[in-house]
């Protein structure tokens, strides 16, 4: 082992080791992490940020070299602030595409925690479409596989268990929006082996509160919460609204941070996904994911509060 | 798709007004200076329905059959199906009213109506010269210039208006009708593909709808 070398393994393990003594000061639940603020999710056994990107629409930009190397700028401040999660679907037309291009640009393949789903009705095609958004986004595998919107969910879902029995995924999970399907999403989080729920959940579609988000903490399942912003309808309504006051006692600068912070305070949640275009925005976003976050009487507060308005 | 009632429209819109202003920027870019050339062919079209001899009605109908194809290949399949999977589903019937074209203009029995009287005419050969002339600078609205003009012949919309304009001249009033409902459906979605991204100008393509669909109502005199 040359010189250098070993300094550099000793500096680790200093890192590591004040790392590790800083982890052991803080409260376990939420950790801070380098940038933004982490959560366990028990299924999974790992923390991830709570603030993700979504790519909807976003990133659905065909090979249009200047918007491709805006959404890689995207995904750099995505990065730079700590993101990791990154959701997309072989329904988000080129999203996946887009992603991988951004991913090979910036070298970045190993800093992502790469969600994508299954969106098939025939599940013998699942396998075929999974490994097109594989090479889409350039991975050597997914670390969360979807199945999307409850799309055929039996025979996808059997799918993604035997791809993760194999090894071929890490983690596996199911996702609807808009409110839909809770009944049978409630049945699948009490009896099917999963690790994570994708759902909307925001300060005005809080109907998972009722009984999915307890019930994702009672089985220790990932929550994903898509539709933060009801693709920019909420920020749209809220623009014209004066900041509450509360909002500086939790950090919030913006309505979008002041809905980030309410979902992502949640104890359920794992993160929420939002999609933006935009470099400022991301970064804004990311920034929604540190202390302080309200406690469960502010949520209470600020939910009151935009109903009203 | 299940409870589909529970989507709003703009729910099922995958692209934004950007990507969508953007694909006629590089499309535009992609063929240049094709739009010259696809400018003088319009002209032409004008000129072979204002003075529609059987020759050049059936050049005209040809040319119209080939650029429905191209369309849809080059700018349909190529660009926009990419980022917008429900366009696939469109395709069969581009390809089928290049036949129509085909068919209905080079086979016996069509003509096009030359009468100076009839307003159905006048109505008929505005929308075609719109198509070509006034269609492309509906761009400046976007605010962008005319980097993602719209062009007959390379962009679908002045192409489905000019040929709304044709079916509207093309006697009898069936095959007319027949030429008439593809052209007429792509300019439905395109007005409210354009309504839910917010674009300006949505009304133009229902308009040409209104007008061809009225003018058609009133059997222009034939030549
Ligand atoms: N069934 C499913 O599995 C499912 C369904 C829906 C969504 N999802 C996932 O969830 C993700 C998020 O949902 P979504 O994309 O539908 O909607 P969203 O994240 O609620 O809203 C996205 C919109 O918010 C705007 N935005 C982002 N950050 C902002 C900020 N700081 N300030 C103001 N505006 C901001 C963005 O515009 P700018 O570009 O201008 O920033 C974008 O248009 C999706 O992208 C997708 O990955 C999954």
């Amino acid at each position: 082992m040359s010189l250098e070398s070993q300094r550099l393994s000793r500096r680790r393990l200093l890192g590591g080791l004040l790392a590790l003594a800083a982890g052991a000061a803080l409260p376990p639940f939420p950790a801070r992490g380098s940038e933004i603020l982490t959560r366990e999710v028990p299924a999974i056994g790992e923390a991830l940020p709570l603030v993700g990107l979504g790519s909807w629409i976003t990133f659905n930009v065909g090979d249009d070299p200047l918007l491709l190397e805006e959404c890689t700028a995207v995904m750099a401040a995505f990065f730079a602030g700590g993101g990791r999660m990154i959701d997309s679907s072989p329904m988000y037309g080129t999203s996946q595409a887009t992603i991988g291009h951004g991913l090979a640009t910036l070298d970045a393949a190993g800093k992502v925690y790469a969600t994508d789903k299954v969106w098939t009705s025939n599940a013998a095609e699942g396998p075929s479409q999974i490994e097109a958004s594989r090479r889409d986004w350039g991975v050597p595998r997914f670390d969360l596989l979807q199945v999307h919107n409850l799309l055929a969910w039996e025979a996808n879902l059997d799918t993604l268990q035997a791809m993760k029995a194999a090894g071929e995924v890490r983690h596996i999970g199911i996702t609807t929006s808009h409110g839909r399907r809770h009944g049978t999403l409630e049945r699948i989080m009490r009896d099917a082996d999963i690790d994570f729920v994708q759902l909307t959940y925001n300060i005005v579609d809080r109907e998972a509160e009722a009984r999915l988000l307890p019930l994702a903490r009672e089985r220790g399942l990932g929550v994903i919460a898509n539709r933060p912003f009801q693709r920019k309808r909420l920020v749209r309504r809220l623009a014209g609204e004066p900041l509450p006051g509360w909002a500086a006692e939790i950090g919030a600068e913006s309505w979008a941070q002041v809905i980030l912070k309410f979902i992502v305070s949640h104890p359920a949640v794992s993160c929420a996904i939002p999609a933006t275009t935009r470099v400022d925005h991301v970064r804004e976003n990311l920034a929604a994911a540190r202390e302080p976050l309200p406690d469960a009487a502010l949520r209470r507060r600020m939910a009151e509060h935009v109903r009203a308005l | 798709m299940s409870e589909w009632w529970t989507y709003r429209p703009g729910d099922l819109l995958m692209v934004s007004l950007r990507v969508y202003e953007r694909l006629f920027v590089l499309h535009n870019q992609a063929l240049w200076p094709a739009q010259w050339l696809a400018l003088a062919l319009g002209a032409g079209l004008l000129l072979a329905l204002w003075r529609p001899a059987a020759g050049r009605r059936r050049l005209a109908l040809a040319g119209l059959a080939a650029a429905w194809g191209f369309v849809a290949w080059a700018f349909l399949w190529q660009r926009y199906a990419p980022v917008n999977w429900g366009i696939r589903y469109l395709l069969p019937l581009f390809a089928l009213q290049a036949l129509l074209l085909l068919v209905l203009g080079l086979g016996r029995g069509v003509r096009v109506t030359a009468s100076r009287r009839a307003p159905a005419r006048w109505a008929g050969l505005a929308l075609v010269a719109y198509a070509v002339f006034g269609h492309p600078l509906t761009a400046l609205l976007h605010g962008h210039g005319l980097a993602g003009a719209e062009v007959i012949g390379l962009a679908p919309d002045p192409l489905a208006i000019a040929t709304l304009g044709v079916a509207v001249l093309v006697q009898p009033a069936r095959r007319g009708w027949a030429l008439l409902a593809i052209p007429a459906l792509w300019c439905l979605t395109s007005a409210a593909t354009l309504l839910l991204l917010g674009a300006p100008g949505a009304w133009l393509p229902l308009a040409a709808v209104v007008i061809a669909v009225a003018a058609r109502w009133r059997p222009p005199g034939c030549a």
